[in-house]
């Protein structure tokens, strides 16, 4: 039971998921754009997805840690506890903010696009997938290792 | 588009990453799920690929339940969409994390990091908004 249930919960979950995504508007990246585009027709949707999203999140968080010992599936809960604030986190952030507003397309929403067959969709996983395997490569991190003093 | 279903989205959305939660005690973090496929082979490979399953699942069930997904145009070219996705792959590796796992999870649980990263790339994301979409007229 608990093997089924460790395979059919993120998938339920990733539905889920793409639902609340695609419901919110989040896979025009129309809307992302707009709601980045401060100094033009400003749309504030976002916004709202943000709020709906966090508050859910927030009190499920703080039910789910204090009440149950461990999750239902693992051994134990694995939480970010690094609270560094460094070069590579701004930096990073930055960078993905730049490739955000130009393409108003974020992780969870290029896949997304994936199954529309869309060739934006297509071109954006593909040139993120390599973006990722450059920032996750050990060529990066002695880089950021050296300019750190 | 209207602030009810906004609202609804984000409901589920979080709902989601709970359910992460609750399951596995995994943060719902796309850029980190996608990433860790990468390179790493451990146990963890299998929730993340059942993840993916299901989001490509739910994005099937999109359009046939009236939601549209990349339909209108943002007159941006496809260039620029591949450099942006590399900066997105790749600022999200470095920054560790993305719009769910910094934006979402991070801010809910006060995390000091998540809660920069996502001030940086709402900055800077303004910032191309405004210079591609605005000034160059989406780069064409």
């Amino acid at each position: 039971m608990k093997e089924v249930l460790y395979i059919l919960s993120p998938v339920m979950v990733g539905i889920l998921f793409a639902l609340g995504l695609g419901i919110s508007g989040m896979t025009e990246p129309k809307n992302v754009i707009a709601f980045l585009d401060f100094l033009g027709a400003w749309k504030g949707d976002l916004m709202f997805v943000m709020g709906g999203a966090i508050a859910t999140y927030m009190a499920l968080y703080k039910l789910i840690t204090q009440r149950v010992k461990r999750p239902l599936l693992e051994k134990e809960f694995s939480i970010p506890s690094n609270k560094k604030i460094d070069r590579r986190l701004i930096i990073g952030a930055s960078l993905f903010g730049v490739g955000w507003g130009i393409t108003g397309l974020c992780p969870g929403t290029g896949l997304v696009g994936l199954v529309t067959g869309n060739k934006m969709a297509v071109i954006f996983v593909l040139s993120m997938l390599l973006g990722m395997a450059l920032g996750r490569s050990s060529f990066v991190s002695v880089a950021f290792k050296k300019v750190r003093r | 588009m209207n602030i009810q279903m906004s609202l609804f989205g984000g409901v589920l959305i979080g709902l989601a990453a709970a359910g992460m939660l609750f399951f596995h005690g995994k943060i719902l973090g796309v850029s980190g799920i996608v990433g860790g496929l990468l390179n790493d082979r451990s146990r963890n490979m299998y929730w993340r690929l059942t993840f993916l399953l299901g989001l490509l699942l739910g994005a099937l069930l999109l359009e046939p339940l009236g939601f549209s997904v990349m339909h209108e145009t943002t007159g941006i070219s496809l260039i620029y969409i591949g450099v942006g996705g590399f900066l997105v792959g790749l600022g999200a590796a470095l920054g560790n994390g993305c719009t769910s796992g910094h934006g979402v999870c991070g801010i809910s649980r006060l995390s000091p990091r998540s809660i920069i990263a996502t001030v940086s790339f709402m900055i800077t994301g303004f910032l191309s908004v405004t210079v591609l979409h605005t000034l160059l007229n989406g780069g064409q």
